[in-house]
């Protein structure tokens, strides 16, 4: 600070300005210069998931010209709810900088649970997947308890669970195997022919228009509320841009969803819970708390963080979302069968969180990575399922796609080390 | 100083197994002042702060608070009385925005959710009292220089309103510029009537800002000096422990041969 002068003082205050700083020009061309800034700098944000995206696209309806087709957008926005769901759950633990590996084996136990009850011990459906909802998240406060109070690494811990929770499910499953569900209750809900308004074409719109209308209400709220305290706002542009981004995306999804049944009742769930915990993460205490544990766990505990209490829930809350899960997956199939566990969706929420852009290493992190690394992923298991690829060529596009993942979130945190921000 | 020290330590002792830490240590802090706390590696500094930030607790003796005594167990107790520690590895949150770090476990929220704007608000207000220069409230602490975190992690101690701020070793990684900013806002908590225990190696800077200067050595008062009659040399002999040094000893000895 060798042209250090000070302009302001304690009776005067104004805007103290650093003259160093890079400030956004207005208009859209600052928009994009900042943007251009903050790749530079590894601040990548959504952008490995859209030219992953694109590249998936293109490469898959080169292969095959049906792949551009509503039928294909259905299967996506359907079958990436459940491990999508698992991501979300992922997104919190790894926003602490830690990792759970049970959810794959948690949401197969759970699909096990909701079985065993609904239909062998005739419970109530509804009381049945709140009880299973309960089983996932009193699992994830088990390795949550023993990580944070034990000390015992999580990675250790959400390991033995991934064996222990799998040997408990094919337990629970017993000799057959396989328990067919019935189509009531949140499994009706979740299955595939169960769509918003009775798939009516007026339901994909009024969720299009509800997603844009309460995106600008929020936007010029606190737009309005900024301005009248005096501190920097979005300019209008900025917000109204936004607005149509997602105006663009979100109608034209309802679209192609409309094109064939409508929108999935499971998608409405996902998105929902996405908004609710975006919500959580984003504007409450709580949330920035887990961001705090994740970013240096000495500062959040002096700044009177219980940082044993925000692991517990975490891994709790990672529990549930594995729980809720398996019910979606098992929907699917309209079964839980031993295929429940299945460790390739475990890889497949990991890569997902990862690829929609939550740092493996904490702290950073939204969680729409679940939702846009899962439309990554389906679009490439869709592309793989029409190609009719076996299952030993998709391991091995999975394995990459993960790595590829983790490699772009290694090499943008270096950059942001190198560039200050990190 | 002639009303009563806001904190006041009373013959205060602390033992790590074998070892004395503390033996009978005494320290006052008026409103208003800026007491130095030196002395050489070891000698206790470190864990007389801790003491009072209520990371250990003490054995024997007695803390008064504003006169009255007080138990220090956590350091919860500590910021309910009103001690703000600022340790030298800062403790900020790499990944949260400056704003998000100075109200980190003190979030002002409206209708149970964070209330950014009215952060945002405080933030900047105080900022500019205290005459801090940041590119701007919402960049991640990642960005910041070394000085610029070391004068938010300052900050970040106001927003709880203490009476007394615990520095310690505020300015040993800063370069010149820098330590100048840090001591102009220690002059500027003093100005605020709070009171200031500054930890310090560098004389120059104690001479600087310091009121009172307090010298530990192996665990024990060495003395208490007032910064303005005092001399660097006076000083430092409390902090090496030169009054009791080979020359010293000679010259004890052939007193007592001459007798």
């Amino acid at each position: 600070m060798s042209n250090h002068t000070k302009t302001t003082s304690p009776t005067m205050p104004g805007p103290a300005v650093d003259p160093r700083l890079l400030q956004r020009e207005s208009g859209l061309s600052g928009y994009l210069n900042e943007f251009v800034r903050k790749v530079r700098g590894g601040d990548l944000g959504s952008l490995p998931v859209i030219i992953g995206l694109i590249v998936i696209w293109l490469v898959f309806s080169l292969n095959d010209g049906k792949y551009f087709a509503a039928s294909t957008a259905e299967f996506i926005a359907y079958y990436m709810v459940g491990i999508g769901l698992l991501a979300v759950g992922l997104v919190f633990v790894l926003l602490l900088g830690e990792i759970d590996l049970s959810v794959g084996a948690v949401s197969g136990l759970a699909a096990a649970v909701y079985a065993v009850l609904s239909v062998n011990e005739h419970v109530d459906p509804w009381l049945s997947v709140l009880l299973t909802l309960l089983t996932g998240a009193a699992i994830g406060a088990l390795h949550g308890f023993i990580f944070a109070k034990i000390g015992v690494p999580a990675f250790i811990v959400t390991l033995a669970g991934f064996l222990a929770w799998q040997g408990v499910m094919l337990w629970l499953l017993g000799n057959s195997g396989t328990i067919n569900l019935d189509d009531k209750g949140l499994n009706h809900f979740l299955s595939g022919n169960s769509y918003f308004l009775g798939g009516d074409i007026s339901g994909a719109y009024i969720l299009a228009v509800l997603a844009v209308a309460s995106l600008l209400f929020g936007g010029f709220s606190e737009q309005r509320r900024r301005r009248s305290s005096g501190v920097p706002f979005k300019p209008t542009s900025e917000i109204v841009l936004r607005a149509v981004l997602l105006a663009i995306g979100a109608f034209g999804a309802a679209y192609v969803l409309n094109q064939a049944s409508g929108v999935p009742n499971a998608l409405v769930l996902f998105l929902a819970l996405l908004i609710v915990c975006d919500f959580v993460l984003r504007r409450t205490s709580y949330g920035r708390k887990i961001f705090a544990v994740g970013g240096n766990i000495e500062a959040s505990r002096r700044a009177g963080i219980s940082v044993p209490a925000i692991r517990i829930s975490v891994y709790a809350i990672s529990g549930t979302f594995a729980a809720l899960g398996g019910l979606a997956i098992a929907a699917t199939t309209n079964a839980a069968g031993q295929a429940g566990g299945d460790p390739n969706n475990l890889m497949m929420a990991i890569a997902a969180a990862v690829i929609g852009g939550t740092s493996l290493f904490g702290g950073r992190g939204r969680v729409w990575s679940a939702l846009l690394g899962m439309l990554v992923i389906e679009s490439i298991n869709a592309g793989l399922y029409m190609l009719g690829l076996t299952l030993d060529i998709q391991y091995m596009i999975t394995g990459g796609v993960l790595l590829a993942a983790v490699v772009v979130d290694s090499l943008s945190r270096r950059t942001q080390k190198s560039s200050g921000r990190a | 100083m002639t009303s009563a020290p806001v904190l006041a330590l009373r013959g205060v002792s602390k033992r790590f197994g074998a070892v004395q830490a503390l033996t009978d240590v005494e320290l006052e802090v008026h409103a208003g002042e800026v007491v130095a706390l030196v002395g050489d590696n070891g000698a206790g500094k470190s864990t007389l702060v801790k003491t009072i930030a209520g990371v250990h607790p003490i054995d024997d003796g007695q803390i008064e608070w504003e006169g009255r005594p007080v138990h220090i167990n956590r350091p919860q107790d500590a910021q309910h009385l009103g001690v703000a520690t600022v340790y030298q590895d800062l403790a900020l949150c790499d990944n949260l925005d400056v704003v998000n770090n100075l109200f980190l476990g003190r979030e002002l929220k409206r209708r149970g959710t964070l209330d950014e704007v009215a952060m945002e608000q405080k933030a900047r207000e105080l900022l500019d009292t205290l005459s801090i220069r940041i590119p701007s409230v919402r960049i991640p602490i990642a960005s910041l220089s070394g000085g610029q975190r070391q004068v938010v992690a300052i900050a970040r101690s106001l927003i709880g309103e203490p009476k007394i701020v615990i520095l310690d070793e505020p300015t040993a990684a800063l370069g010149v510029e820098q330590t100048a900013q840090v001591l102009d806002l220690v002059e500027r908590l003093r100005e605020r009537g709070l009171g200031v225990i500054l930890i310090s190696h560098n004389m120059a800077d104690v001479r600087a800002v310091a009121d009172t200067v307090a010298v530990l050595r192996l665990g024990k008062n060495n003395g208490t000096f007032p910064v303005q009659q005092t001399t660097q040399e006076t000083i430092i002999a409390a902090i090496t422990g030169a009054t009791e040094n080979a020359v010293t000893r000679r010259a004890a000895r052939t007193a007592e041969a001459a007798k």
